[in-house]
């Protein structure tokens, strides 16, 4: 076998001198930036340095209020009541904004949650831009989505997103939310709430009536504060499965809707017949993707037992090329773990597997000793047992099972609670109609892993949510059919 | 010369196909209205539930699987079965209250609506199945799918529309289904296993049983292997508590709240829609 080469690449960091950053960040609430009433603040912080980047406000039940009224008044006097093109058309402009700046976008949200320039610059933003861009022509068009049926909206929606693609995920609920007609009340994630607040500058300069979107920022009470607030009428959550179960237990018999997105432990499985180089290249791209803070993330790998020798040999090799370090350097395809919590969790997962009997292989690669950081990791010798094969990492970490037959690995990938999404590689296209049909998931990747547009819904079975976002079936959340 | 006697049915439950009592030996007494006729309707119990939910899931695999022309003509099948036993359910209806007049359009209405959803369930995929213009080299498209094994607390004030216009589209939509009929008119629920059992649905896709809500709710909604819980009815205790077991294992959730079945409204494509999944599938577009 043919020795890798250690390639050597020089510094080339993404520029920061043209990002506008603010000391303090205030809550978003009736289209103006206000203090929150407990005049708290907390630091959000850049996981890769672990420097303070700026303060952010921390929403309390008074402030989500606040928000709720504000929405609901917006809804009731301006957004309601406004020509379905005419609300299209601030939905574009918000896309057109978010184009125009996404060099900044992409440098703060680097910043602020440790991903890698290249993914906020190719993937985040550019992403979340086309998620408005697509919405906006919906607006004065549901009657074609849902036909024999007319779409009513909701009311004010509350949303709550996850850290782990901050801006994507608040262009994921905002944009159906506002071309179905609702209003929001928005809270981004603790660790990584800037981004968000950068969107709401832009709703502001796209001149979106006062109180269509408000933003507040906070930890988990923020959160509690939304899903329990009694003239909230939709709850749109991205995140664990565990808070996903305690939202569906807080509105229970309350009438609310909801739609969840919650964890994940994605099979991905390689056939022999599949072309090999590319598969081992989709498995990289499954599990360290994000550092692997992905919920759709392939953190299970089945691998048909005849070339288990070849594609593990290839992976290893492959996971020696990784770039892992600044997150701003625009080699670097794994950046920081997004929080110290996460990097705890995913360490003791990693402590777990080994002691549970797993063969562990780490990149040989050099940690930065300030940040939090993760060496990318598989395992092999595992058993669908194992608690690092059943529950979600949700890190850089992933896990090697062998199969024979295309029943027994079936059988396998949908040995999970979660059902989220799945990965098949093989040259042969009626096994891959097979196996993608009887995968229990929402997402199926075929000779492809982690890819994502505003038409194609995206969405969990089983305990990895209700309801799908994206496409059409994404709109559905939003509307009352009538 | 004697009067001749009648012989009378006895009323079991519909368990993978089969006709078993109750494992509890438990019966509840219905009697008419006129108090001239009793029968004993099984009291089901929790394993009587776990029981159906074997057999449901067994089922349900084979059942998605079948071809959407087969499913249409079994469901087509069960409505040819019900107009050829009509008589039956007229004496039932009456014995259970209804006028002839009333009796006669609660059977009408329930074989339009066997017929409705028959020529469903091989366009419903078609209707809302998607290709979706990616901006990526890739084909990238959607689909309904089965969402697996259905519990359902069927409408109390209807006794046969109420429990067809819940099962029609769960089953068209390629689910099996566990059912509990109404309380307080169950007669038919068990008369219509009869009907299905005649029709060509495999064991174990449609499950009825009878017996109290009050016992049986909890256990249809904590149930692990339920993926989605129909709960027809305006108690708001036994909604709340539908909803709070549902997040045991993340069950969807479809309320109905009482209303006169028989409007066109109740069916819709977008019932079936409700015990569905969405399914989306990319590939590489490329050589």
């Amino acid at each position: 076998m043919s020795k890798t080469i250690k390639w050597e690449y020089s510094p080339a960091p993404e520029g920061t001198d043209h990002i506008k950053l603010k000391k303090q960040y205030e809550l978003f609430i009736d289209g103006k930036f206000v203090a929150p009433n407990s005049g708290n603040y907390f630091k959000t912080i850049n996981p890769s340095n672990e420097k303070m980047i700026a303060k952010v406000a921390e929403a309390d039940k008074t402030d989500v209020d606040k928000a709720v009224k504000s929405a609901k008044n917006a809804y009731e006097k301006v957004w309601s009541k406004m020509p379905a093109k005419e609300r299209g058309k601030y939905i574009f402009r918000i896309a057109r904004l978010l184009q125009e700046r996404a060099r900044e976008f992409s440098v703060i949200e680097t910043m602020d949650g440790g991903k890698p320039i290249r993914e906020s610059r190719d993937v985040d933003v550019p992403l979340a831009a086309a998620h408005f861009f697509y919405h906006a022509g919906w607006a004065d068009k549901l009657e074609y989505a849902f036909p024999g049926r007319k779409a009513n909206p909701l009311g004010v929606v509350g949303q709550i997103i996850p850290w782990n693609f901050p801006l994507l995920m608040a262009a994921w609920k905002l944009a159906p939310a506002l071309a179905t007609g609702n209003t929001v009340v928005l809270k981004p994630a603790e660790t990584t709430p800037l981004t968000a607040m950068k969107l709401a500058e832009i709703i502001q300069e796209a001149d979106l009536p006062p109180g269509v979107v408000n933003i507040v920022t906070g930890a988990g009470k923020t959160g509690q504060a939304i899903v329990n607030h009694a003239n909230i009428k939709k709850i749109a959550f991205t995140g664990s499965t565990d808070v996903g179960k305690y939202i569906m237990k807080a509105v229970a018999g309350s009438g609310k809707k909801y739609t969840l997105e919650l964890g994940g432990k994605a099979a991905n499985i390689i056939f022999e017949d599949a072309a090999i180089d590319q598969a081992v290249e989709g498995i990289i791209d499954a599990i360290f993707f994000n550092q692997g803070h992905v919920c759709c993330a392939g953190s299970r790998l089945y691998v048909q037992e005849g070339i288990s020798d070849e594609v593990i040999s290839k992976l290893r090799n492959r996971m020696e090329t990784l770039i892992v370090g600044d997150p701003l350097d625009k080699n670097t395809d794994i950046g920081a773990i997004n929080s110290k919590m996460q990097l705890k969790k995913i360490e003791s997962y990693v402590k777990m597997g080994t002691k549970e009997g797993g063969s562990i292989f780490q990149s040989s690669c050099s940690l930065p000793n300030k940040g939090f950081w993760h060496a990318p990791t598989i395992f092999t010798d595992v058993s669908q047992s194992n608690r690092i094969v059943q529950e979600e990492i949700f890190g850089p970490v992933l896990a090697i099972q062998t199969f024979r037959t295309v029943d027994e690995v079936i059988a396998k990938a949908n040995n999970s609670p979660y059902g989220l999404s799945g990965g098949v590689w093989t040259d042969k296209g009626s096994k891959i109609f097979k196996v993608t049909k009887d995968i229990r998931a929402g997402v199926i990747w075929a000779n492809t892993f982690n890819k994502f547009d505003p038409a194609s819904p995206f969405g969990g079975y089983k305990e990895s949510g209700v309801g799908s976002e994206g496409g059409i079936e994404g709109l559905s959340g939003y509307v009352d059919l009538g | 010369m004697s009067e001749r006697i009648n012989i009378q049915k006895t009323y079991k439950l519909f368990i993978d196909g089969k006709f078993p009592r109750t494992e509890s030996g438990r019966y509840i007494k219905w009697v008419d209205s006129k108090e001239s006729t009793l029968v004993n309707i099984c009291r089901g119990s929790r394993k009587d539930f776990r029981n159906a939910m074997v057999a449901a899931r067994k089922a349900s695999c084979g059942w998605a699987n079948r071809t959407a022309y087969n499913r249409t003509q079994i469901l087509y099948r069960i409505g040819e079965m019900l107009e050829g036993r009509r008589d039956q359910f007229m004496a039932e209806l009456v014995l259970q209250g209804l006028t002839k007049k009333q009796a006669t359009a609660e059977i009408d209405s329930s074989i339009d609506r066997l017929i409705y959803y028959a020529g469903w369930a091989d366009k419903f995929q078609q209707v809302f199945s998607r290709v979706n213009p990616v901006s990526l080299p890739y084909f990238n498209f959607t689909v309904p799918e089965a969402t697996g094994v259905v519990g359902a607390i069927a409408p109390d004030d209807t006794s046969l529309l109420g429990l067809v216009s819940i099962i029609a589209p769960v089953i068209a939509g390629g689910n099996a289904i566990v059912i509990l009929a109404s309380e307080s008119h169950p007669l038919c629920s068990i008369t219509f296993a009869e009907v299905l059992q005649t029709s060509d649905v495999p064991g174990g896709v449609v499950n009825i049983l009878t017996g109290y809500r009050s016992e049986l709710i909890e256990h249809f909604s904590s149930h692990m292997d339920v993926n989605a819980i129909i709960y027809c009815g305006n108690e708001g205790s036994d909604r709340k508590l539908v909803e709070t077991n549902a997040a045991l294992n993340v069950k969807r959730v479809v309320h109905f709240p009482e209303q006169n079945w028989s409007k066109d409204q109740h069916q819709s494509p977008y019932h079936i829609l409700k015990c569905q999944e969405t399914k989306t599938t990319w590939h590489p577009v490329g050589v």
